[in-house]
């Protein structure tokens, strides 16, 4: 227990205050995202991830989401085991034909209103698989879609701009914080 | 495949089974596991299995290719690190063997995986129910023979399948518990059907299929670089293996040479991919048994890990970094030095984090005694990687059947018996220290010179047979060019295929809250054994 501690009170906080690596910089993107959930969901959005057939490459990114880097958790995200209990469902495809049916059933059982969001180039587009005996291709060939999130596999960085983008698309356009101005929420205390 | 012939007593296969002369026209130019090609008729095909198996070869797979009029099967057998490669030649009007399962239960899926791709049938199969296929295609299709069109025959909308027919447990108190294809967490699609009494399972049974995206048939007609797009999506978390293997196969294929900068670079990526993954597989296993201290730490390590991956290489998960004929990008001026001193923190914090997983009793109680798989059970499956090496089998490729660069290196490979989630968990601690020790091997060993070579177009029908030990275990991936030098067959064989079997029979008696955490131990890749 004392190792613990110990390694717990050395590391500290590394959820990103500032921009990583490459990419949309999380600084500025958290405390908006934290924003539109607060208002448009009152403080919680709920995602149901379904994987209708992908390499697992994009899971491994999603995973990555609720790393102590991303710690999406702390703008209000949290993903839950049923889309009943679900505001958004990430969908991440292509959508196998062994699939189709789970995913159509996944998504009428999720409450109104609710969104959908086809993750990585194979969800938006089929990608590298396409369509085939084996493969319905796109997610949106199967269920409405309300936006895409690229990348092969999209970064976890990009995961946050894509769900910002789809909750709400004109805080994405608010320029970056003039340097003088207030800085934008500081995250440190979490 | 090139590799001089031995005296037939010295094959280790019986007199039946034909040795195929080696083409010489082409001299050995790179070090590959040995593997020697034979021929036997379909008659002997079960009878061969079961000499085989006494004589103590692995069953390492089976693939199929319609080469009208007949449907060629090969068969890969390993012994002491050198392959026998079977084929036997059925006429397609025609099509039935014996099958293996008998000797090797580890062919029972893969025959039926054969079964529902090309309609062969296994005639005294133990097991004749469908494997890969549900409802996306009829059972008179068979999607991987050449007639039948890449686009299928689909339905508007695939239903459900809802009539498989599982093995039913009745009795008193015997429930069932259905699970998936849509799991709880973030993780692939499949079912599992438990029997229970209680708490306690009484039996899984696993119902795969459903990532099945016909990798194989779209395969077919690709030029390299479309191929080796594909092979590294065959399992995400494989990116590196599956492209290097199938890389390893065209280049055979084509006799062409790769630049040992080129060589090395990809072991250095393939020794990155297993260190990324044993470390958040680690990470879930300590979260799957509500150990957030273990799942932070470990996600946290992991994290930076891909990220030199992105600054240094350009993708996090190093997709698409392995290109025929070489690799696509190179060390940056500063990588090596930047490399080394990840490895020293990394080091650093592993051997700080190792004692706090030890030591914390609560968590050890969790994991030691749970999931067993006796190595017995192991060696009849013919299990590979960390969940064989936790069982007691002494086997790793880059040991024992060594392809370049690891000819060049030392490799320790870690063994334990106890087969349960504390010893697999032990067995990925140890191979990331090792895979860090060859990561700055690789580096003093990496020569200058060019990271690719032209792409020089293969003889029609040339083929070859790509070996990689993954971070999962052995892998390899077969690769024929047709006439006009594009793809006429693909088929990669990861780990999980084999390994995926184990997970019934380790959790059998544990408990249904255990099963998350001895899934998470084993971690088969569904989209690698569905493709």
């Amino acid at each position: 227990m004392f190792r613990q501690l110990t390694r717990i009170c050395r590391v500290g906080i590394v959820s990103e205050p500032t921009p990583c690596g490459r990419g949309p910089a999380l600084d500025l993107l958290g405390p908006r995202l934290e924003d539109a959930v607060s208002r448009i969901f009152h403080g919680s959005l709920a995602i149901r991830q379904v994987d209708a057939g992908s390499c697992n490459g994009c899971e491994l990114e999603i995973q990555a989401l609720s790393n102590p880097y991303y710690a999406i958790e702390r703008y209000g995200i949290h993903f839950v085991a049923s889309p009943r209990h679900a505001d958004l469902l990430l969908v991440t495809g292509p959508v196998s034909r062994h699939m189709q049916t789970a995913l159509r059933l996944a998504y009428e059982a999720m409450p109104e209103p609710k969104r959908v969001l086809a993750v990585g180039h194979c969800g938006a587009d089929g990608g590298e698989f396409g369509v085939s005996y084996a493969s319905c291709g796109a997610v949106h060939r199967v269920i409405p879609v309300d936006g895409v999130i690229r990348g092969c596999p999209p970064s976890p960085a990009v995961l946050v701009q894509g769900i910002l983008e789809l909750i709400d698309p004109a805080l994405l356009q608010v320029p970056a914080p003039d340097p003088d101005s207030d800085p934008p929420a500081s995250r440190e205390g979490l | 495949m090139n590799d001089p012939m031995p005296a037939e007593s010295g094959s280790g296969l019986p007199l039946y089974v034909q040795p195929v002369p080696p083409d010489s026209g082409r001299p050995e130019r790179s070090s590959r596991p040995l593997v020697r090609q034979f021929v036997v008729a379909p008659e002997n095909w079960a009878r061969l299995a079961g000499d085989a198996a006494r004589a103590s070869w692995r069953w390492s797979g089976i693939w199929a290719e319609d080469r009208s009029p007949v449907l060629e099967l090969s068969l890969l057998l390993e012994r002491a690190g050198q392959y026998s490669w079977v084929r036997t030649r059925i006429p397609l009007d025609a099509l039935r063997l014996p099958s293996q399962t008998s000797a090797y239960p580890a062919a029972d899926r893969m025959e039926r995986r054969i079964h529902d791709l090309f309609g062969l049938v296994f005639s005294d199969h133990p097991d004749p129910r469908r494997w890969i296929r549900h409802q996306g295609w009829s059972g008179e299709d068979f999607p991987l023979r050449r007639m039948y069109p890449t686009a299928g025959r689909p339905e508007r909308s695939t239903p459900p399948d809802a009539d498989y027919p599982f093995v039913l447990a009745q009795g008193s108190g015997v429930c069932e518990i259905p699970v998936g294809p849509i799991h709880a967490g973030i993780i692939e699609p499949g079912h599992f059907r438990f029997q229970v009494v209680g708490e306690t399972i009484l039996r899984l049974e696993e119902r795969l299929g459903y990532a099945h995206k016909g990798i194989e048939k779209i395969a077919e007609g690709r030029d390299p670089q479309g191929l080796v797009r594909l092979a590294g999506r065959v399992s995400g978390d494989s990116t590196v293996s599956h492209a290097w293997a199938a890389c390893q196969a065209m280049e055979q294929a084509a006799g062409l040479p790769v630049p040992g900068r080129a060589q090395v670079l990809r072991a250095l990526f393939a020794e990155r991919e297993r260190i990324a993954n044993h470390l958040g597989d680690i990470g879930a296993i300590c979260g799957d048994v509500g150990f957030a201290f273990g799942q932070s730490q470990f996600g946290r390590l992991r994290e930076v890990f891909l990220r030199l991956n992105d600054e240094l290489f350009g993708h996090r998960l190093l997709m698409d970094v392995i290109t025929p004929g070489g690799v696509r990008c190179d060390l940056p001026a500063d990588g090596a030095s930047r490399l080394l001193e990840e490895r020293a923190r990394l080091r650093h914090e592993l051997a700080t984090l190792r004692p706090a997983l030890a030591d914390n009793t609560s968590l050890q109680d969790r994991w030691c005694g749970t999931g067993i798989l006796p190595g017995e059970v192991a060696r009849t499956l013919g299990v590979l990687g960390y969940v064989a090496r936790a069982s007691g089998v002494d086997h790793d490729l880059r040991r024992d059947a060594p392809y370049v660069p690891y000819d060049l290196l030392e490799i320790r490979v870690p063994v334990a018996d106890a087969g349960d989630v504390a010893a697999r968990v032990r067995i990925r601690q140890d191979e990331i220290d090792i895979s860090l020790g060859l990561m700055a091997d690789l580096l003093d060993i990496l020569p200058d010179g060019p990271c690719q070579s032209a792409w020089l177009a293969p003889q029609p029908g040339a083929e070859g047979l790509g070996f990689v030990e993954s971070w999962r275990g052995e892998l390899w991936a077969y690769v024929r060019f047709g006439t006009d030098g594009l793809i006429a067959r693909y088929h990669p064989r990861d780990p999980s295929v084999l390994n995926w079997s184990a997970l019934e029979h380790l959790i059998t008696g544990a408990i249904v809250p255990d099963f998350p955490v001895c899934n998470k131990s084993v971690n088969g890749s569904y989209a690698g054994h569905d493709l």
